[in-house]
């Protein structure tokens, strides 16, 4: 087991630096950050003041390896726009994905859940077939466009067409409060009206996988012995769906959501930018349009790491679960 | 396989053994759903081959756009009289309808070319890393799960913000995003191949190992690689709809869809709803028609589902 660890640790410190060279190189090659942050008829003089002063001056190589070595010391180099750190930048908007993340795992579940057991439970009904066809609208809508189209009903034409219909906000974080030392809108009814478009628009991918998934494994789970016995007993409905099957569809049901939080927060990338969701991938966005190095770089580290460990742990959790799995086997 | 194939004595007289291809066709339009599917795939295709001659203006002809047309609801007739909007105009005065049709074409082409290119690149990976196995399949296999843990559009989106913009570039970016389910799939499936009867023969035939490897393996491994191909066609196009509209996929010059949809957020908060509205509709026309056909296409081609 600890060999495997490490073994996947010397692999992921491996894909950081492969990645990290060819970001770095790619991005170098391909534009001039200095065109972008002065004015046009700045003369050369200036132009070069600027390169030095920004290090860009260098050779490709030594700019590399004295952000390889900043970076080992968790420094990722000062925005070109900002001027701040842009490993402090990113940290800084990460709550926000977060929250954001959250609340859309907390729709998704919530509704999903529900709407995936009941089409089990009853397959045939007309709610059921509504469901599943819904559930494939929800995998193949174009998650912006549905972002868009959220936005388009429920902050401009419905507001304007019904008078007391509330307009609900469709860009910014709103009101934020501070919860140990981080700026939350979760906590705020202002904040909370100002999530609740981008994590609807986030949860409904997620959220028609987990009625699919629900309502596959409730159809599994129902003709078992125990839930029959169950019913023998003379247990309610409630309580058999309720407790005895329900039991049984959460441990698929959780370990898809585990793996379904890293896609979020990649896929927050897209839900950020349609609703300018100050978040880490607005932030990612903005500074790969305006060409800042220093934050995409440290964007895409912080990322392989959150990966690689995310990955790691819900290998190391399928040993943990299933022992049919060997992690040294694999690894070899 | 169907029976009247297997024993001719029991067929009717005038019916001929159905070949796979029929019982495939007869197969897949049992299913309603399936047939809409492919029917609203046809629509796309159709429109997005025949753009130039169907739509009613050429959207990239700057010269013939008239500004004051701008921002027209749908169905408003044009200026000059000549053309109805039947699907509105966007801020430069282009019919929505004709820039649809055009959108269409270059979504349908970067979805096609790449899911082509990363299958074909897929399959080579995938076949030798099952026919060679030890060292090489180990080392080419973890390559791709490296690929495959992380997230597509996160990969896609760094790639292109080191590319820059262009068709060309986004081609590049999906292909190298996709390539590895291909791989991982034709992998799988040839190793079930590679210890069959027939694989044998061949390598006592003395055959050379690409011939084996192509010619022979590789047929039977297509049907489960041409679904994963369907499903994997859908997502290229979502995932350039999403890269446009995040601002790094194809130019401004040649909007696809997502394109289109990009340019109409500006607009959305004042009402103009349209410019948004139908591209989107028309994207996803195509990626509901595609999943549907290709969500029943996986059990007509599983072998499993035969008898």
């Amino acid at each position: 087991m600890l060999v495997y660890i490490i073994r996947r640790l010397m692999q992921a410190a491996l894909v950081m630096v492969v990645m990290s060279a060819l970001v770095f190189a790619g991005i170098y090659l391909i534009g001039d950050p200095v065109a972008m942050m002065i004015s046009p008829d700045a003369s050369e003089i200036e132009r070069d003041a600027v390169r030095a002063a920004l290090g860009l001056d260098r050779p490709l190589w030594r700019q590399y390896l004295v952000f390889m070595n900043a970076a080992l010391h968790g420094d990722f180099g000062k925005s070109f726009l900002a001027g701040q750190p842009a490993m402090q930048l990113i940290f800084e908007r990460m709550p926000a994905t977060m929250e954001l993340v959250f609340l859309s795992l907390v729709i998704a579940l919530g509704l999903g859940l529900p709407m995936g057991v009941y089409a089990g439970l009853r397959p045939k009904s007309i709610g059921a077939k509504t469901i599943m066809t819904g559930s494939i609208l929800g995998f193949s809508l174009p998650n912006f466009w549905v972002g868009l189209m959220l936005i388009m009903v429920f902050a401009v034409l419905l507001p304007d067409l019904v008078p007391w219909w509330p307009r609900l906000p469709a860009s910014g974080r709103g009101t934020t409060v501070s919860v140990l030392g981080v700026n939350l809108s979760l906590f705020t009814g202002d904040g909370l009206l100002h999530l609740l478009l981008p994590a609807i628009t986030l949860a409904l991918y997620k959220g028609a996988l987990i009625v699919r998934l629900a309502r596959a494994t409730a159809r599994e789970v129902l003709p078992m012995d125990y839930v029959k016995f169950a019913r023998a007993k003379g247990l309610s409905e409630r309580r058999v769906v309720g407790v005895h099957v329900l039991k049984n569809i959460m441990i698929p049901i959780a370990t898809v959501s585990g793996l379904e939080f890293g896609q979020s927060v990649a896929f927050a990338v897209i839900t950020e930018t349609v609703f300018a969701w100050p978040g880490m991938g607005k932030l990612l966005i903005d500074s790969i349009l305006l060409l800042d190095r220093p934050v995409v770089v440290a964007y895409l580290m912080i990322i392989v790491v959150f990966f690689v460990v995310l990955n790691l742990l819900v290998d190391l959790l399928y040993s943990v679960l299933d022992p049919r799995v060997r992690l040294e086997s694999r690894a070899a | 396989m169907s029976e009247t194939a297997l024993d001719p004595a029991r067929a009717p007289v005038a019916a001929r053994p159905q070949t796979p291809f029929q019982r495939i066709v007869s197969n897949f339009c049992e299913d309603r759903l399936a047939v809409f599917g492919l029917v609203l795939v046809l629509a796309a295709l159709f429109v997005a081959i025949f753009a130039p001659l169907i739509s009613p203006q050429d959207p990239f002809d700057i010269g013939a756009l008239d500004l004051l047309d701008a921002k027209s609801p749908p169905g408003t007739v044009s200026g000059d009289g000549k053309i109805t909007y039947w699907l509105g105009t966007d801020g430069q005065a282009r019919d929505m309808m004709s820039a649809i049709f055009y959108g269409m074409r270059l979504s349908l082409f970067v979805g096609f070319t790449s899911v082509i290119a990363a299958l074909g690149i897929g399959i080579v990976v995938g076949l030798v890393a099952a026919y060679a196995g030890g060292r090489i399949d180990a080392l080419l296999m973890r390559v791709v799960d490296i690929m495959l843990s992380f997230p597509a559009i996160l990969v896609a989106l760094i790639l292109l913000s080191v590319l820059g913009k262009g068709i060309d570039k986004v081609l590049i970016a999906l292909i190298l995003v996709q390539w590895a389910y291909f791989a991982r799939a034709a992998r799988a499936a040839a190793l079930v191949e590679r210890n069959k009867e027939y694989v044998e023969a061949a390598h006592c035939l003395a055959l050379p190992a690409g011939r084996i490897v192509f010619r022979h393996m590789l047929p039977n491994c297509l049907p489960s690689l041409i679904v994963i191909a369907t499903i994997t066609l859908a997502r290229a196009i979502a995932l350039e709809a999403t890269l446009s509209f995040l601002g790094v996929g194809v130019p401004v010059t040649q909007p696809s869809l997502g394109m289109l949809i990009s340019n109409g957020f500006e607009f959305l908060m004042s009402g103009s709803y349209w410019i948004s509205f139908f591209p989107g509709i028309a994207l996803a026309i195509a990626i509901i028609g595609i999943n549907l056909a290709g969500d029943h296409l996986r059990d007509v081609l599983n072998p499993r589902n035969l008898r």
